[in-house]
């Protein structure tokens, strides 16, 4: 089984999927051939390059009440990379998305993504030291204009217990949903 | 002269982007396309007689999958070469018959209510801390 953590660059996803894989996480890298466009393109030019793109990759795996191996996929949530995710969401059980409250824009592509696929996903709001002001769930909820069913969370990456309890949270979260399709505001395609 | 002047002087002649592209594809004799279906979460498995005369990272690959079946993301991730490579790797394996492709792992379907409620169940024994 898979579950996706994504979020913008710096967000924690390497972070979170270290506090909770029982291997050291591993770095996945994958070449990118695509039309660069925004901020890559050169005007004029129909540019195409070859990027690299890496995942955090990590794994728990459990023998009871059956095998099953849980894989984690920590996945970039820049909007130019949004087409390596069909991959990594395919088969996806659900997604956490990690909001940094420095930069929650960062954090909008991956919510239509997985709105837009019907894939479960909840939102865990890092907390960072630094950050000018923390901003409460209900905040984050409205500024990513989320249903009043999607669990937000506040989430300290580094934190095992923080972290899993985000991974309990989307399990349970997809579970109901499974159970419940119409809360996903209709069926997985 | 330390490592980083050293580096410099070899300075871009090598160290470029273009210089790395070379490797992964010459693994493949310059496929680029695999020919198994797989996705990062395709699960592979080393079958039990032992092939002899591989290339190291065919080695590799089939000693990291020996024990249990292991996905390609991660073995792409222990051998240090991009996923299309290690797909193309794979699949030269499983032509041979060293590997097995597992076809379970890409059948699971994730919002299987009885899988969801068995990974809960393995989350919280896993983590008993947890809320």
């Amino acid at each position: 089984m898979k579950i996706v953590i994504a979020g913008g660059f710096g967000a924690g996803k390497t972070t979170l999927v270290g506090a909770v894989s029982e291997i050291d996480p591993l770095t996945t890298e994958e070449y990118l051939t695509s039309a660069s466009s925004g901020t890559d393109s050169l005007a004029g030019v129909e540019a195409k390059r070859t990027t690299t793109v890496s995942m955090d990759f990590g794994r728990i795996t459990f023998t009871t009440p059956r095998h099953i191996v849980l894989m984690l996929f920590g996945t970039p949530g820049q909007e130019r990379f949004r087409f390596t995710w069909d991959d990594l969401s395919h088969g996806a059980s659900g997604a956490v998305i990690l909001a940094d409250t420095r930069r929650l824009q960062d954090s909008f592509a991956a919510v239509s993504y997985f709105e837009d696929r019907h894939v479960p996903f909840v939102v865990a709001v890092n907390e960072f030291d630094d950050a000018p002001h923390r901003y409460s769930c209900q905040e984050v909820r409205q500024a990513l204009e989320l249903p009043e069913e999607t669990p937000v969370l506040l989430c300290d990456a580094r934190d095992t217990r923080s972290a899993s309890t985000a991974l309990i949270t989307l399990v349970s979260y997809a579970l109901t949903s499974s159970r419940h399709p119409q809360t996903l505001q209709g069926a997985r395609p | 002269m330390t490592d980083s002047e050293m580096a410099d002087l070899d300075g871009p002649a090598w160290a470029d982007d273009d210089a790395e592209d070379v490797r992964p594809y010459a693994l493949t004799n310059g496929r680029t396309e695999p020919r198994h279906q797989m996705r990062l979460a395709s699960m592979v498995v080393a079958r039990h007689e032992a092939k002899t005369g591989l290339a190291p990272e065919a080695e590799s690959a089939v000693a990291l999958c020996r024990s249990e079946p292991r996905s390609v993301a991660e073995i792409a991730a222990v051998l240090a070469q991009p996923v299309l490579v290690t797909k193309i790797l794979l699949s030269d394996l499983i032509d041979d018959g060293a590997l097995i492709l597992s076809l379970t792992s890409d059948a699971t379907c994730p919002d299987d209510p009885n899988l969801l409620e068995a990974l809960l169940v393995g989350l919280r024994r896993r983590f008993p801390d947890c809320g």
